[in-house]
Protein backbone atom coordinates (compact mmCIF):
# COMPACT_ATOMS: atom_id res chain seq x y z
CA UNK A 1 0.00 0.00 0.00
CA UNK A 2 1.20 3.70 -1.17
CA UNK A 3 1.21 6.09 1.53
CA UNK A 4 -2.10 7.24 2.73
CA UNK A 5 -3.26 9.84 5.59
CA UNK A 6 -5.62 9.04 8.28
CA UNK A 7 -8.10 11.33 10.00
CA UNK A 8 -10.94 10.34 12.31
CA UNK A 9 -13.55 13.17 12.17
CA UNK A 10 -15.53 13.39 15.21
CA UNK A 11 -18.52 15.01 13.43
CA UNK A 12 -20.32 14.13 10.15
CA UNK A 13 -20.13 17.61 8.78
CA UNK A 14 -16.58 16.94 9.46
CA UNK A 15 -16.47 13.52 7.55
CA UNK A 16 -18.78 15.96 4.77
CA UNK A 17 -16.06 18.69 4.21
CA UNK A 18 -12.87 16.03 4.20
CA UNK A 19 -15.27 14.16 1.14
CA UNK A 20 -15.51 17.20 -0.24
CA UNK A 21 -12.04 18.13 -0.26
CA UNK A 22 -10.47 15.15 -1.30
CA UNK A 23 -13.45 13.65 -4.11
CA UNK A 24 -12.58 10.28 -5.07
CA UNK A 25 -9.03 10.35 -3.47
CA UNK A 26 -10.74 10.07 0.12
CA UNK A 27 -11.02 6.53 1.22
CA UNK A 28 -14.12 5.86 3.70
CA UNK A 29 -13.58 3.46 6.29
CA UNK A 30 -15.85 1.54 8.57
CA UNK A 31 -14.42 -1.70 9.74
CA UNK A 32 -11.71 -1.93 6.45
CA UNK A 33 -12.51 -5.75 6.11
CA UNK A 34 -13.02 -4.82 2.64
CA UNK A 35 -11.44 -0.90 2.10
CA UNK A 36 -7.99 -2.82 3.06
CA UNK A 37 -7.92 -5.17 1.34
CA UNK A 38 -8.69 -3.22 -1.71
CA UNK A 39 -6.14 -0.78 -0.80
CA UNK A 40 -3.21 -3.85 -0.29
CA UNK A 41 -4.28 -5.69 -3.21
CA UNK A 42 -3.67 -1.98 -5.15
CA UNK A 43 -7.89 -2.74 -6.53
CA UNK A 44 -8.09 0.94 -4.91
CA UNK A 45 -5.82 3.91 -4.29
CA UNK A 46 -6.74 6.59 -1.38
CA UNK A 47 -4.94 9.74 -0.32
CA UNK A 48 -6.24 9.82 2.90
CA UNK A 49 -8.45 7.43 4.87
CA UNK A 50 -11.20 8.67 6.77
CA UNK A 51 -12.55 6.53 9.46
CA UNK A 52 -15.96 7.23 10.43
CA UNK A 53 -15.91 5.52 13.53
CA UNK A 54 -15.66 8.54 15.86
CA UNK A 55 -19.21 9.93 14.40
CA UNK A 56 -22.21 9.67 16.84
CA UNK A 57 -24.68 9.78 14.20
CA UNK A 58 -23.25 6.58 11.87
CA UNK A 59 -22.85 4.54 15.58
CA UNK A 60 -26.87 4.26 16.21
CA UNK A 61 -28.54 1.21 17.00
CA UNK A 62 -31.91 2.40 17.76
CA UNK A 63 -34.85 0.96 18.12
CA UNK A 64 -38.59 2.37 18.27
CA UNK A 65 -41.59 0.40 17.89
CA UNK A 66 -43.31 3.14 15.74
CA UNK A 67 -40.82 3.95 13.54
CA UNK A 68 -38.45 0.80 13.51
CA UNK A 69 -34.52 0.07 13.77
CA UNK A 70 -31.98 2.63 12.95
CA UNK A 71 -28.41 1.20 12.29
CA UNK A 72 -25.68 3.29 11.76
CA UNK A 73 -22.98 2.82 8.96
CA UNK A 74 -20.14 2.30 11.66
CA UNK A 75 -22.33 -0.01 14.02
CA UNK A 76 -20.12 -3.33 13.39
CA UNK A 77 -21.94 -6.82 13.13
CA UNK A 78 -21.21 -8.07 16.68
CA UNK A 79 -23.01 -5.27 18.31
CA UNK A 80 -26.41 -5.74 15.56
CA UNK A 81 -26.80 -9.68 16.83
CA UNK A 82 -25.91 -9.46 20.90
CA UNK A 83 -28.86 -6.58 20.45
CA UNK A 84 -31.84 -7.40 22.55
CA UNK A 85 -34.27 -5.55 19.99
CA UNK A 86 -32.74 -7.06 16.99
CA UNK A 87 -32.79 -10.69 18.55
CA UNK A 88 -36.85 -9.99 19.49
CA UNK A 89 -37.92 -7.86 16.05
CA UNK A 90 -35.64 -8.47 13.12
CA UNK A 91 -34.28 -12.52 13.66
CA UNK A 92 -33.47 -12.23 9.51
CA UNK A 93 -31.10 -9.54 10.02
CA UNK A 94 -29.10 -11.86 12.28
CA UNK A 95 -28.94 -14.30 9.35
CA UNK A 96 -26.74 -11.96 7.64
CA UNK A 97 -24.69 -10.59 10.17
CA UNK A 98 -23.81 -13.76 12.27
CA UNK A 99 -22.49 -15.05 8.80
CA UNK A 100 -20.48 -12.31 7.28
CA UNK A 101 -16.82 -13.99 7.79
CA UNK A 102 -16.28 -15.02 10.92
CA UNK A 103 -16.00 -14.00 14.40
CA UNK A 104 -13.03 -11.95 13.96
CA UNK A 105 -14.00 -10.37 10.62
CA UNK A 106 -17.61 -9.95 12.54
CA UNK A 107 -15.98 -7.77 15.51
CA UNK A 108 -15.07 -4.81 12.74
CA UNK A 109 -17.30 -5.41 9.66
CA UNK A 110 -20.67 -3.59 9.31
CA UNK A 111 -23.39 -3.76 7.54
CA UNK A 112 -23.16 -0.23 5.99
CA UNK A 113 -19.62 -1.29 4.66
CA UNK A 114 -21.03 -4.54 3.43
CA UNK A 115 -23.56 -2.22 0.98
CA UNK A 116 -21.10 0.18 -0.11
CA UNK A 117 -19.03 -2.34 -0.85
CA UNK A 118 -21.73 -3.43 -3.31
CA UNK A 119 -20.05 -6.50 -4.24
CA UNK A 120 -23.08 -8.97 -6.25
CA UNK A 121 -22.58 -11.64 -3.43
CA UNK A 122 -22.73 -8.91 -0.32
CA UNK A 123 -24.55 -11.35 2.02
CA UNK A 124 -26.56 -8.34 3.94
CA UNK A 125 -28.51 -6.39 1.12
CA UNK A 126 -30.43 -9.53 -0.49
CA UNK A 127 -32.15 -8.99 3.34
CA UNK A 128 -32.21 -5.33 3.56
CA UNK A 129 -33.91 -5.22 -0.09
CA UNK A 130 -36.42 -8.15 1.04
CA UNK A 131 -37.39 -5.95 4.33
CA UNK A 132 -37.80 -2.48 2.26
CA UNK A 133 -34.95 -1.20 4.34
CA UNK A 134 -34.14 2.57 3.05
CA UNK A 135 -30.73 4.28 3.34
CA UNK A 136 -29.85 7.90 4.81
CA UNK A 137 -27.04 9.11 2.75
CA UNK A 138 -25.57 12.85 3.68
CA UNK A 139 -23.89 15.17 1.16
CA UNK A 140 -22.80 18.89 0.85
CA UNK A 141 -26.22 19.32 -0.27
CA UNK A 142 -27.88 17.65 1.84
CA UNK A 143 -29.48 14.85 3.09
CA UNK A 144 -31.14 12.23 0.73
CA UNK A 145 -33.28 8.90 1.14
CA UNK A 146 -32.83 5.62 -1.15
CA UNK A 147 -34.45 2.73 -0.98
CA UNK A 148 -31.67 -0.67 -0.80
CA UNK A 149 -33.07 -1.76 -3.63
CA UNK A 150 -31.97 1.29 -5.92
CA UNK A 151 -28.33 1.45 -4.17
CA UNK A 152 -26.26 -0.95 -5.93
CA UNK A 153 -25.60 -0.42 -9.91
CA UNK A 154 -22.79 -2.55 -10.36
CA UNK A 155 -19.60 -4.95 -8.85
CA UNK A 156 -18.57 -2.51 -6.37
CA UNK A 157 -20.71 0.64 -8.01
CA UNK A 158 -23.47 2.48 -6.34
CA UNK A 159 -25.30 5.43 -6.37
CA UNK A 160 -23.46 7.80 -3.42
CA UNK A 161 -21.50 10.64 -5.09
CA UNK A 162 -17.92 11.06 -3.56
CA UNK A 163 -18.88 13.75 -1.42
CA UNK A 164 -21.53 11.31 0.21
CA UNK A 165 -21.73 9.07 2.65
CA UNK A 166 -24.09 6.41 4.06
CA UNK A 167 -25.38 7.60 7.22
CA UNK A 168 -27.81 5.17 8.58
CA UNK A 169 -29.82 1.70 7.49
CA UNK A 170 -33.22 2.10 8.48
CA UNK A 171 -35.33 -0.88 9.06
CA UNK A 172 -39.26 -0.70 8.84
CA UNK A 173 -41.19 -1.07 12.26
CA UNK A 174 -42.12 -4.32 13.00
CA UNK A 175 -45.47 -5.80 12.08
CA UNK A 176 -47.37 -8.82 13.98
CA UNK A 177 -47.76 -11.98 11.59
CA UNK A 178 -44.53 -10.90 9.34
CA UNK A 179 -41.10 -12.83 8.95
CA UNK A 180 -37.89 -12.76 6.77
CA UNK A 181 -35.01 -14.91 6.34
CA UNK A 182 -31.67 -14.91 5.00
CA UNK A 183 -29.51 -18.13 3.36
CA UNK A 184 -27.01 -18.64 1.00
CA UNK A 185 -25.33 -21.93 0.04
CA UNK A 186 -22.08 -21.90 0.07
CA UNK A 187 -19.33 -25.19 -0.14
CA UNK A 188 -18.02 -24.86 3.16
CA UNK A 189 -20.05 -24.83 6.49
CA UNK A 190 -18.62 -20.86 6.87
CA UNK A 191 -15.85 -18.10 5.86
CA UNK A 192 -17.27 -18.38 1.99
CA UNK A 193 -18.43 -16.13 -0.75
CA UNK A 194 -22.31 -16.59 -1.66
CA UNK A 195 -22.83 -19.12 -4.86
CA UNK A 196 -26.68 -17.61 -4.19
CA UNK A 197 -27.96 -15.44 -1.81
CA UNK A 198 -32.04 -15.53 -1.17
CA UNK A 199 -33.52 -12.75 1.18
CA UNK A 200 -37.33 -12.93 1.79
CA UNK A 201 -40.04 -11.12 4.12
CA UNK A 202 -43.50 -12.19 4.42
CA UNK A 203 -46.87 -10.73 5.63
CA UNK A 204 -49.62 -13.22 6.27
CA UNK A 205 -53.14 -12.56 6.53
CA UNK A 206 -56.01 -15.06 7.32
CA UNK A 207 -53.33 -17.90 5.76
CA UNK A 208 -52.92 -15.82 2.53
CA UNK A 209 -49.98 -13.76 1.31
CA UNK A 210 -50.32 -9.99 2.22
CA UNK A 211 -46.87 -9.06 1.21
CA UNK A 212 -44.46 -10.99 -0.27
CA UNK A 213 -40.33 -9.73 -0.96
CA UNK A 214 -37.54 -11.86 -2.82
CA UNK A 215 -34.11 -11.00 -3.67
CA UNK A 216 -31.00 -12.62 -4.72
CA UNK A 217 -27.34 -12.35 -4.60
CA UNK A 218 -24.81 -13.49 -6.70
CA UNK A 219 -26.82 -14.39 -9.72
CA UNK A 220 -26.44 -10.64 -11.50
CA UNK A 221 -23.90 -7.83 -11.44
CA UNK A 222 -25.58 -6.63 -8.47
CA UNK A 223 -28.04 -8.22 -5.66
CA UNK A 224 -31.55 -7.95 -7.51
CA UNK A 225 -35.61 -7.64 -6.34
CA UNK A 226 -37.61 -9.75 -7.71
CA UNK A 227 -40.84 -8.20 -7.83
CA UNK A 228 -42.40 -11.26 -9.98
CA UNK A 229 -42.60 -12.95 -6.90
CA UNK A 230 -44.55 -10.99 -4.70
CA UNK A 231 -47.36 -10.07 -7.60
CA UNK A 232 -46.98 -13.57 -8.38
CA UNK A 233 -48.82 -15.00 -4.99
CA UNK A 234 -49.72 -11.80 -3.08
CA UNK A 235 -53.31 -12.47 -2.06
CA UNK A 236 -53.13 -16.10 -2.76
CA UNK A 237 -53.18 -18.82 0.25
CA UNK A 238 -50.14 -19.80 1.72
CA UNK A 239 -49.66 -23.12 0.68
CA UNK A 240 -46.47 -25.22 -1.55
CA UNK A 241 -47.82 -24.22 -4.78
CA UNK A 242 -47.25 -20.90 -3.99
CA UNK A 243 -44.33 -20.98 -2.22
CA UNK A 244 -43.39 -23.12 -5.81
CA UNK A 245 -44.71 -20.21 -7.61
CA UNK A 246 -42.64 -17.77 -6.17
CA UNK A 247 -39.93 -19.97 -6.21
CA UNK A 248 -39.89 -20.19 -9.60
CA UNK A 249 -39.79 -16.70 -10.43
CA UNK A 250 -36.87 -16.36 -8.48
CA UNK A 251 -35.55 -18.82 -10.53
CA UNK A 252 -36.33 -17.28 -14.10
CA UNK A 253 -35.00 -13.66 -12.65
CA UNK A 254 -31.70 -14.86 -11.62
CA UNK A 255 -29.51 -13.96 -14.81
CA UNK A 256 -26.10 -15.49 -13.33
CA UNK A 257 -22.64 -15.89 -14.99
CA UNK A 258 -20.61 -19.26 -14.66
CA UNK A 259 -17.48 -18.99 -13.12
CA UNK A 260 -15.69 -21.28 -10.50
CA UNK A 261 -18.19 -20.95 -7.61
CA UNK A 262 -20.63 -22.47 -9.88
CA UNK A 263 -22.38 -22.71 -13.56
CA UNK A 264 -25.78 -20.71 -14.80
CA UNK A 265 -27.70 -24.13 -14.21
CA UNK A 266 -26.86 -24.85 -10.54
CA UNK A 267 -26.96 -21.02 -9.77
CA UNK A 268 -30.66 -21.19 -11.16
CA UNK A 269 -31.43 -23.80 -9.64
CA UNK A 270 -30.36 -22.88 -6.04
CA UNK A 271 -32.27 -19.31 -6.70
CA UNK A 272 -35.73 -21.40 -6.70
CA UNK A 273 -34.45 -23.57 -4.10
CA UNK A 274 -33.04 -21.31 -1.44
CA UNK A 275 -36.04 -18.90 -1.83
CA UNK A 276 -38.45 -22.16 -1.09
CA UNK A 277 -36.41 -22.77 1.87
CA UNK A 278 -36.17 -19.20 2.92
CA UNK A 279 -39.89 -18.41 2.19
CA UNK A 280 -40.47 -21.97 4.46
CA UNK A 281 -38.70 -20.49 7.26
CA UNK A 282 -39.88 -16.38 7.33
CA UNK A 283 -43.49 -18.27 7.24
CA UNK A 284 -42.48 -20.08 10.44
CA UNK A 285 -41.23 -16.76 11.76
CA UNK A 286 -44.31 -14.70 10.41
CA UNK A 287 -46.33 -16.83 12.64
CA UNK A 288 -44.43 -17.03 15.62
CA UNK A 289 -44.44 -12.82 15.33
CA UNK A 290 -44.65 -10.45 18.04
CA UNK B 1 2.74 15.18 4.69
CA UNK B 2 4.01 12.41 5.25
CA UNK B 3 4.77 12.69 8.70
CA UNK B 4 4.70 9.23 11.06
CA UNK B 5 1.90 9.08 13.58
CA UNK B 6 2.26 8.83 17.39
CA UNK B 7 0.44 6.43 18.78
CA UNK B 8 -0.85 5.61 22.77
CA UNK B 9 -1.89 2.61 23.53
CA UNK B 10 -2.53 -0.06 26.09
CA UNK B 11 -1.40 -3.51 25.12
CA UNK B 12 -1.68 -6.33 27.78
CA UNK B 13 -2.06 -3.81 30.40
CA UNK B 14 0.76 -1.81 30.03
CA UNK B 15 0.64 1.47 28.09
CA UNK B 16 2.79 1.31 24.72
CA UNK B 17 3.76 4.85 23.27
CA UNK B 18 4.98 4.40 19.35
CA UNK B 19 5.22 6.00 15.79
CA UNK B 20 4.02 4.56 12.73
CA UNK B 21 2.88 5.33 9.05
CA UNK B 22 -0.76 5.52 8.90
CA UNK B 23 -1.09 2.75 5.70
CA UNK B 24 0.57 0.54 8.51
CA UNK B 25 -1.53 -2.31 9.78
CA UNK B 26 -1.81 -3.28 13.66
CA UNK B 27 0.04 -6.41 13.31
CA UNK B 28 2.94 -4.30 11.33
CA UNK B 29 3.02 -2.32 14.69
CA UNK B 30 3.23 -5.35 16.65
CA UNK B 31 5.69 -6.99 15.07
CA UNK B 32 8.30 -4.82 13.73
CA UNK B 33 7.64 -1.57 15.76
CA UNK B 34 6.79 -2.79 19.26
CA UNK B 35 8.71 -5.67 18.76
CA UNK B 36 5.76 -8.37 20.01
CA UNK B 37 6.23 -11.00 17.28
CA UNK B 38 3.93 -13.63 19.20
CA UNK B 39 1.26 -12.72 16.60
CA UNK B 40 1.50 -14.13 13.08
CA UNK B 41 0.88 -13.01 9.68
CA UNK B 42 -0.36 -15.79 7.56
CA UNK B 43 -2.65 -14.35 4.76
CA UNK B 44 -2.52 -10.45 5.43
CA UNK B 45 -5.69 -10.10 4.12
CA UNK B 46 -8.71 -11.36 7.06
CA UNK B 47 -8.60 -14.78 6.07
CA UNK B 48 -6.47 -16.67 8.25
CA UNK B 49 -6.75 -15.52 12.07
CA UNK B 50 -2.97 -16.03 12.88
CA UNK B 51 -3.00 -12.15 13.93
CA UNK B 52 -5.98 -12.59 16.32
CA UNK B 53 -5.91 -9.91 19.14
CA UNK B 54 -8.50 -8.73 21.47
CA UNK B 55 -9.44 -5.51 20.12
CA UNK B 56 -11.22 -2.91 22.27
CA UNK B 57 -12.85 -6.20 23.84
CA UNK B 58 -13.23 -8.14 20.68
CA UNK B 59 -11.57 -10.28 18.86
CA UNK B 60 -10.22 -9.08 15.23
CA UNK B 61 -7.24 -10.20 12.77
CA UNK B 62 -4.92 -7.29 13.57
CA UNK B 63 -3.93 -7.26 10.03
CA UNK B 64 -7.19 -5.28 8.86
CA UNK B 65 -6.99 -2.71 11.38
CA UNK B 66 -4.40 0.26 10.89
CA UNK B 67 -2.17 0.33 13.67
CA UNK B 68 -3.40 4.82 14.48
CA UNK B 69 -6.66 3.27 15.23
CA UNK B 70 -5.09 1.69 18.34
CA UNK B 71 -5.08 5.53 19.52
CA UNK B 72 -7.05 5.33 23.37
CA UNK B 73 -7.76 1.66 23.01
CA UNK B 74 -6.69 -1.72 24.87
CA UNK B 75 -5.57 -4.44 23.06
CA UNK B 76 -4.54 -7.77 24.33
CA UNK B 77 -2.22 -9.98 22.46
CA UNK B 78 -0.93 -13.61 22.67
CA UNK B 79 2.15 -12.03 25.04
CA UNK B 80 -0.80 -11.32 27.54
CA UNK B 81 -1.96 -14.77 27.94
CA UNK B 82 0.09 -16.59 30.35
CA UNK B 83 0.93 -14.67 33.75
CA UNK B 84 4.59 -14.92 35.74
CA UNK B 85 3.29 -18.25 37.48
CA UNK B 86 3.10 -20.02 34.14
CA UNK B 87 1.50 -20.59 31.05
CA UNK B 88 -2.51 -20.62 30.87
CA UNK B 89 -4.96 -23.93 31.36
CA UNK B 90 -5.99 -23.03 27.53
CA UNK B 91 -2.36 -23.01 26.40
CA UNK B 92 -1.59 -26.48 28.67
CA UNK B 93 -4.41 -27.81 27.00
CA UNK B 94 -2.79 -26.88 23.27
CA UNK B 95 0.37 -28.69 24.25
CA UNK B 96 -1.14 -31.86 26.02
CA UNK B 97 -3.87 -32.52 23.52
CA UNK B 98 -1.13 -32.17 20.53
CA UNK B 99 -3.51 -29.25 18.86
CA UNK B 100 -0.20 -27.57 17.30
CA UNK B 101 2.15 -28.36 14.97
CA UNK B 102 4.02 -26.25 12.65
CA UNK B 103 2.50 -24.00 15.59
CA UNK B 104 1.83 -20.58 13.14
CA UNK B 105 -1.71 -20.56 13.70
CA UNK B 106 -1.53 -21.58 17.77
CA UNK B 107 -1.74 -17.84 19.18
CA UNK B 108 -4.33 -17.20 17.28
CA UNK B 109 -6.22 -20.19 17.89
CA UNK B 110 -5.80 -18.99 21.72
CA UNK B 111 -6.63 -15.65 21.74
CA UNK B 112 -9.42 -16.41 20.12
CA UNK B 113 -9.84 -19.63 22.39
CA UNK B 114 -9.60 -17.47 25.46
CA UNK B 115 -12.35 -14.66 24.00
CA UNK B 116 -14.63 -17.63 23.52
CA UNK B 117 -14.88 -19.22 26.55
CA UNK B 118 -14.51 -15.93 28.34
CA UNK B 119 -18.09 -15.37 26.82
CA UNK B 120 -19.19 -18.74 26.89
CA UNK B 121 -17.82 -21.34 29.08
CA UNK B 122 -19.08 -24.37 28.26
CA UNK B 123 -19.63 -23.92 24.55
CA UNK B 124 -20.89 -27.32 22.22
CA UNK B 125 -19.01 -28.74 19.55
CA UNK B 126 -20.85 -26.79 17.23
CA UNK B 127 -20.37 -23.48 19.10
CA UNK B 128 -16.43 -24.26 18.96
CA UNK B 129 -15.83 -24.58 15.46
CA UNK B 130 -18.09 -21.85 14.40
CA UNK B 131 -16.48 -19.30 17.28
CA UNK B 132 -13.38 -20.32 15.80
CA UNK B 133 -14.31 -20.46 11.62
CA UNK B 134 -12.19 -17.57 11.03
CA UNK B 135 -8.70 -19.14 12.40
CA UNK B 136 -6.84 -21.35 9.77
CA UNK B 137 -4.95 -24.82 10.20
CA UNK B 138 -2.88 -26.31 7.51
CA UNK B 139 -1.38 -29.06 9.99
CA UNK B 140 -3.59 -30.45 12.57
CA UNK B 141 -6.75 -30.93 10.95
CA UNK B 142 -8.78 -29.01 13.51
CA UNK B 143 -10.30 -31.78 15.65
CA UNK B 144 -7.33 -31.72 18.03
CA UNK B 145 -7.72 -28.19 18.46
CA UNK B 146 -11.44 -28.52 19.37
CA UNK B 147 -10.79 -31.31 21.76
CA UNK B 148 -8.41 -28.81 22.95
CA UNK B 149 -10.80 -25.87 23.64
CA UNK B 150 -13.13 -28.64 25.34
CA UNK B 151 -10.39 -29.73 27.52
CA UNK B 152 -9.17 -26.00 28.35
CA UNK B 153 -13.04 -25.18 29.26
CA UNK B 154 -13.02 -28.54 31.54
CA UNK B 155 -9.50 -27.02 33.29
CA UNK B 156 -11.21 -23.13 33.83
CA UNK B 157 -14.50 -24.72 35.02
CA UNK B 158 -12.41 -26.80 37.55
CA UNK B 159 -10.41 -23.63 38.51
CA UNK B 160 -13.17 -22.04 39.47
CA UNK B 161 -14.52 -24.38 42.01
C1 LIG C 1 -11.94 -12.90 5.63
C2 LIG C 1 -13.12 -12.16 5.09
C3 LIG C 1 -14.35 -12.80 4.99
C4 LIG C 1 -15.46 -12.13 4.48
N1 LIG C 1 -16.64 -12.80 4.41
C5 LIG C 1 -17.73 -12.17 3.89
C6 LIG C 1 -18.98 -12.86 3.81
O1 LIG C 1 -19.10 -14.02 4.23
N2 LIG C 1 -20.03 -12.20 3.27
C7 LIG C 1 -19.94 -10.91 2.82
O2 LIG C 1 -20.93 -10.36 2.34
N3 LIG C 1 -18.77 -10.23 2.92
C8 LIG C 1 -17.68 -10.83 3.42
N4 LIG C 1 -16.49 -10.16 3.50
C9 LIG C 1 -16.39 -8.79 3.01
C10 LIG C 1 -16.58 -7.72 4.12
O3 LIG C 1 -16.21 -8.20 5.38
C11 LIG C 1 -18.02 -7.22 4.19
O4 LIG C 1 -18.43 -6.69 2.96
C12 LIG C 1 -18.20 -6.17 5.29
O5 LIG C 1 -19.57 -6.04 5.59
C13 LIG C 1 -17.63 -4.81 4.94
O6 LIG C 1 -17.85 -3.93 6.04
P1 LIG C 1 -16.69 -2.98 6.60
O7 LIG C 1 -17.31 -2.16 7.66
O8 LIG C 1 -15.50 -3.74 6.96
O9 LIG C 1 -16.41 -2.11 5.29
P2 LIG C 1 -15.16 -1.20 4.88
O10 LIG C 1 -14.08 -2.05 4.37
O11 LIG C 1 -14.83 -0.23 5.93
O12 LIG C 1 -15.86 -0.43 3.65
C14 LIG C 1 -16.28 -1.11 2.48
C15 LIG C 1 -16.43 -0.10 1.33
O13 LIG C 1 -17.51 0.78 1.56
C16 LIG C 1 -17.07 2.11 1.73
N5 LIG C 1 -17.81 2.63 2.89
C17 LIG C 1 -17.84 2.07 4.13
N6 LIG C 1 -18.70 2.75 4.93
C18 LIG C 1 -19.20 3.76 4.17
C19 LIG C 1 -20.14 4.80 4.45
N7 LIG C 1 -20.73 4.93 5.65
N8 LIG C 1 -20.45 5.67 3.44
C20 LIG C 1 -19.87 5.54 2.23
N9 LIG C 1 -18.96 4.58 1.92
C21 LIG C 1 -18.64 3.69 2.88
C22 LIG C 1 -15.58 2.02 1.95
O14 LIG C 1 -14.89 3.17 1.52
C23 LIG C 1 -15.21 0.79 1.15
O15 LIG C 1 -15.08 1.09 -0.20
C24 LIG C 1 -15.35 -10.79 4.04
C25 LIG C 1 -14.12 -10.13 4.16
C26 LIG C 1 -13.01 -10.80 4.67
C27 LIG C 1 -11.71 -10.08 4.78
S1 LIG D 1 -2.64 -12.52 8.79
FE1 LIG D 1 -4.38 -11.56 9.54
S2 LIG D 1 -5.93 -12.96 9.11
FE2 LIG D 1 -4.22 -13.88 8.18
S1 LIG E 1 -0.18 -26.12 13.52
FE1 LIG E 1 0.59 -25.60 11.58
S2 LIG E 1 -0.95 -24.28 10.82
FE2 LIG E 1 -1.80 -25.01 12.62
Amino acid sequence: MKWVDYIQPSTLDDALGLLKKHGEKAGILAGGTDLLVLLRAKAKSSDIIVDIKNIAELNQLDFDKKTGLTIGAAVPCYKIYNDSNVKKYYPGIIDSASIIGGTQIQGRATLGGNLCNSAPSADAVPGMIAMGVTCKVAGSNGVREVPVEEFCLAPRKNILKPDEILVSLNYPAPKPNTGSRYIRFIPRNEMDIAVVGVGVYVELENNKFKDLRVSLASVAPKPIFVQEAGTSVVGKEVNEENINLAALKAKEAAKPITDMRGTIEFRKHLSEVLTKRALQTAIERAKESV
Amino acid sequence: MNAKVHVQTKINGENVDFLCEPRQSLLECLRDIIGLTGSKEGCNDGNCGACTVVFDGRIVTSCLVLGVEAQGKEITTIEGIASSEGLHPIQEAFLENAALQCGICTPGFIVATKALLDHNPNPSEYQIRFWLANNLCRCTGYDKIVFAVQDAAGRLASSKK
